[in-house]
């Protein structure tokens, strides 16, 4: 730290002779007058008392602050010497005013020594490894050099911290500990206790006696310990004079009653000097050594507690209202010290964060903004003679009103508020060149994003749209790039401040360029949940009366009707091919077509011939998010503008086809007809037989086994099998006999939420319950509940339920269920973080690659990585999901 | 009978390391403009090439089943460390 502070001061004095040198001539010049240096080093060290004499500018005697007049006193801690922190004065030491002063450090001479908190491990360490009597290292001069080139790659590997605990091991292995190898002294076992007293034999040392011995310590035997000398002596860590921090470091604040209130470390330094004067005259009275003793002990309190308030075995120092001080130590360290809080910890002006709600009336690229933030955050806009009349009207309305503006500010840079007293004057004020920062608008540009930031769809620029409410609202069919939902997710938002920061989130980040993944090459953005139901009755052999259409179709934002088929009935695919192009062509498959046959029923081929739907149903394959072809067919074809327009309208269509025909999903839903039910019923009692005749067969010894496993595992393999396959059959009868109309049922088949396995779990049977792969075991011995015999082997008794969700679970069931439920909660639980880890640290691995114009990826250094990009050099965001379609594109040119 | 070694150049999950001649090499570099100290290593005591006469410098091609690409060229530069 000394080298550090000389150079800083040299070149403090380098900058003011520079400057003093050129007062008078043009800015310019001034500014090119700075020196700078670099830096090649920085080296840590201790002060030396001389060191701290030598950067003092005060010396500090008084406890007193102020006088009669408030002014400070000299020699008290606020002294002007020490720097300015109020305004209008000038510093005595170096003359300049409040902000241009750094401040100055002051000392006080301790009456008697005091041991630094922070050093007494080191202390310890010197002490003991030490003679009381010479001062030398207590290992023999012909061991040195051997054992000093062993510290040296024990500092080398673990640092030097190492390297005074392999002292100690070392002293202590010679087993000349007792007796000084130099003069033959016999030595004491030293011990401390916490934390700053120091014991020989149980008598104890005083700081002077600790100082003495650290004195005698020649410099060579400092270097064993990894203390280079010239930067740090021994018995600079014995305080014999305290450096006052510049009143810089610690301000003052006036409160609102014209009282002061003075900085905590002003607070804790006016204790150490109060105790100091005091041990000085009682030292002088020549009173009593138990007096002088217990204001040494207090003094050391002081002044441990200034460096550090949170050792554990002292009480923390407190103000009178019983809070503690926050004194060196911890104004540096935790998470709201300096390091974390101010130095790595980073915050952005003009952005806004909420809690995010859904508002499906939004379009895809819009972001609503409550009234609240659109108050606060603003837009500049430069005054121009064109724009002033409409600029005044912002300034004219205020901060409060709602289309107003916060600040104006001078073309000399000068920020003014506007306020309703001001408002008047600013108004006359204003004149081009002018820039009036305004409220956030409809149309202004925000960029959106989500943490975790993981891939550049994360922050995403939106429009924005001004709404009431207290949430930031985003369309639902954007959650998938944020990966965000509405239990609770905040989002940031930013507003970009300059004309190139708004081209730029523009072009690069608006949400219509990131409609197509990059990743895979699909759409990213499509339906979600309600909106894929609602198109799917809507496509599904459906017809609605042709005003009824043109209400739905106007509620989706569609003005032209002329598409529309002449007639007093329409069908749902007509109304769902008012939304497509008219020259479009598609022909792909639905999610219920079985593509085991050559050719596919025309309900589940979906195409579409000259923007018009002919056969088909729309479900997730055609429109839902990371899947189908349609939408990325659309995207190439129409592009980004269209294809994001079209985006909404078909999601809006869903969900205004669903709030016309209602969607509920009931408890009637899993009804099934008698004979499912017996049905099911058989089909299980089955299962539960045939699992008997196993367990007969085990029991018997004529069950064979399987190559490779036991008699055991063969069983459970073959039980699991009969399970499963019962299981397997209950859902394919619920899939028979459920009816195909229900709500239910058009969620599993359209693919907006839950599958024909939910459905089956609720009308007729969860199934057996496994954990890490096997039925359940444990938990009894040998059994899994106390009301189950030992080794019973039955489905029942090792998991498997029959009932289904509606008919309701046994006691042992549910228990079955919360089971693996729990497991697989936990496991969840941990995996997320596991994983995400592992994905940080692959693309912070991976961010400086990039594929050259060669095709090649290369790293930083031009390395080669991949010869061919992703070895077939395919851009796969420009491919059908990773693959390029030749038949068509040769079709289609 | 003579003990068989277990040779894993041989064996059908080690892609063919093949060993370019000095005009092929040329052209290659000449084709990513690199020189041979750019591209990716394999020791030279590497098992799929220890068989090989090959020198410090020399390129291999290696042909890979690609899940993207069905096969796909990567080569290596022969090195030492």
């Amino acid at each position: 730290m000394a080298e550090e502070k000389e150079e800083q001061k040299q070149e403090l004095e380098d900058v003011k002779q520079a400057i003093e040198g050129k007062e008078g001539k043009t800015e310019r010049i001034e500014e090119e007058q700075y020196v700078y240096k670099q830096v090649r080093s920085i080296a840590f060290s201790v002060l030396s008392p001389k060191m701290i004499r030598k950067m003092a500018s005060a010396k500090i005697v008084t406890p007193e602050l102020y006088d009669k007049e408030g002014y400070p006193v000299d020699g008290g801690l606020m002294d002007i010497r020490l720097g300015v922190i109020d305004p209008g004065l000038r510093c005595k030491t170096c003359g300049s005013k409040l902000k241009e002063c750094i401040g100055h450090f002051g000392y006080i001479e301790l009456a008697r020594p005091i041991i630094h908190v922070k050093f007494v491990n080191i202390i310890l360490t010197l002490v003991k490894c030490t003679c009381r009597e010479c001062g030398r290292i207590l290992i023999p001069d012909n061991k040195l050099p051997k054992i000093k080139e062993l510290l040296d790659t024990v500092e080398k590997e673990s640092g030097v911290e190492e390297r005074r605990q392999k002292v100690k091991e070392v002293i202590a292995g010679l087993k000349t500990v007792s007796k000084c190898p130099n003069c033959k002294a016999k030595q004491k076992k030293i011990s401390m206790e916490k934390p700053t007293t120091f014991l020989e034999d149980e008598k104890r040392l005083s700081p002077i006696e600790i100082r003495a011995r650290l004195e005698k310590i020649p410099d060579a035997d400092c270097e064993i310990f990894g203390l280079k000398v010239p930067h740090v002596r021994p018995e600079w860590m014995v305080l014999t004079i305290l450096p006052i921090p510049p009143v810089t470091m610690r301000p003052s604040i006036t409160l609102e009653s014209g009282e002061r209130s003075e900085d905590d470390l002003t607070h804790k330094m006016g204790d150490i000097v109060r105790i100091n004067q005091r041990l000085f005259e009682n030292i002088n009275a020549g009173a009593p050594e138990i007096i002088v003793e217990d204001l040494w002990d207090l003094l050391q309190y002081h002044v441990t507690t200034f460096f550090d308030n949170n050792i554990a075995q002292l009480p923390p120092a407190r103000h009178r209202s019983g809070q503690p001080l926050k004194t060196l130590t911890e104004r540096i360290k935790s998470k709201e010290g300096r390091i974390r809080h101010n130095l790595a910890g980073k915050r952005t002006n003009f952005s806004a964060r909420t809690v995010i709600s859904p508002d499906p009336m939004l379009e895809l690229f819009e972001v609503g903004v409550p009234f609240a933030i659109a108050n606060k955050l603003t837009v500049p806009e430069r005054v121009n003679e064109w724009n002033i009349q409409y600029l005044k009207k912002f300034v004219e309305n205020g901060p409060e009103k709602y289309p107003g503006a916060n600040y104006i500010i001078r073309p000399d840079g000068k920020k003014k508020k506007i306020t309703e007293e001001t408002k008047e004057a600013s108004l006359e004020e204003l004149q081009p060149g002018y820039i009036v920062e305004r409220h956030l608008m409809d149309g202004d540009v925000a960029v959106f994003n989500r943490q975790p930031s993981l891939h550049r769809m994360s922050m995403m620029c939106h429009r924005v749209k001004v709404l009431p409410g207290k949430t930031l609202r985003l369309n639902p069919a954007v959650c998938t790039p944020y990966n965000a939902d509405f239990d609770g997710d905040e989002m940031n938002l930013h507003i970009p401040q300059t004309e190139e920061a708004r081209a730029e989130s523009e072009i690069l980040m608006e949400v219509q360029t990131q409609l197509i993944s990059l990743r895979y090459g699909l759409s990213i953005i499509g339906c979600t949940q309600d909106a894929i139901s609602g198109n799917y009755s809507l496509t599904k052999d459906n017809s609605i009366k042709r005003e009824d259409a043109i209400d739905l179709l106007s509620a989706v934002g569609i003005t032209d009707f002329s598409g529309l088929p002449r007639k007093s009935v329409v069908t749902g695919k007509e109304i769902f091919s008012m939304l497509l192009p008219d020259d479009f062509n598609y022909s792909g498959h639905s999610r219920l077509c079985d593509r085991s046959k050559d050719r596919c029923d025309k309900e589940t081929h979906v195409v579409i011939e000259n923007g018009r739907l002919v056969s088909g149903v729309m479900d997730r394959n055609s429109l839902g998010e990371e899947s189908g072809l349609m939408l990325r067919n659309i995207h190439q074809k129409y592009g980004k503008d269209h294809s994001i327009d079209m985006l909404g309208k078909i999601f809006r269509l869903g969900i205004e086809y669903l709030f016309r025909a209602g969607f509920t999903s009931a408890l009637s839903d899993t009804d099934l007809p008698e004979q499912a039910r017996l049905k099911i019923k058989e089909d299980l009692d089955n299962a539960k037989n045939n699992v008997d005749k196993l367990i007969a067969q085990f029991r018997e010894g004529s069950l064979e086994a399987f190559p490779g496993k036991t008699l055991q595992e063969t069983l459970e393999l073959r039980i699991l099998e009969v399970l499963n396959k019962a299981r397997n059959e209950t859902g394919k009868v619920v899939a028979n006999y459920a009816d195909k109309r229900t709500h239910t049922m058009v969620m599993a088949e359209s693919g907006a939420r839950g599958n024909l396995l939910n459905l089956a779990q609720m009308a007729a049977c969860v199934g057996q319950q496994a954990m890490r792969g096997k039925r359940i075991e444990k938990g009894f011995e040998r059994r899994t509940l106390s009301h189950f015999r030992k080794a019973d082997l039955s489905p029942e008794a090792r998991g498997f339920i029959t009932n289904g969700f509606k008919n309701g679970l046994t006691p042992a069931e549910f228990f079955f269920g919360s089971m693996t439920g729990r497991d697989s909660l936990m496991d969840t639980a941990l995996r997320t973080p596991k994983s995400g880890y592992l994905y940080r640290r692959l693309a912070n691995a991976m961010q400086d690659l990039k594929v050259e114009y060669d095709n090649t990826v290369r790293d930083a250094s031009k390395k080669i990585i991949q010869f061919d990009y992703g070895e077939d050099g395919i851009d796969v965001s420009k491919s059908e999901n990773g693959f390029i379609n030749v038949s068509r594109v040769i079709e289609t040119v | 009978m003579k003990k068989q070694k277990f040779k894993v150049d041989k064996h059908i999950l080690t892609p063919k390391h093949i060993k370019l001649g000095e005009r092929e090499k040329a052209q290659l570099l000449e084709k990513y403009h690199v020189t041979s100290k750019e591209l990716p290593k394999i020791l030279k005591t590497d098992a799929s090439i220890k068989d090989m006469d090959v020198k410090i410098g020399d390129i291999i091609k290696i042909m890979r089943k690609s899940e993207t690409a069905g096969e796909s060229a990567f080569y290596r530069a022969v090195s030492d460390v």
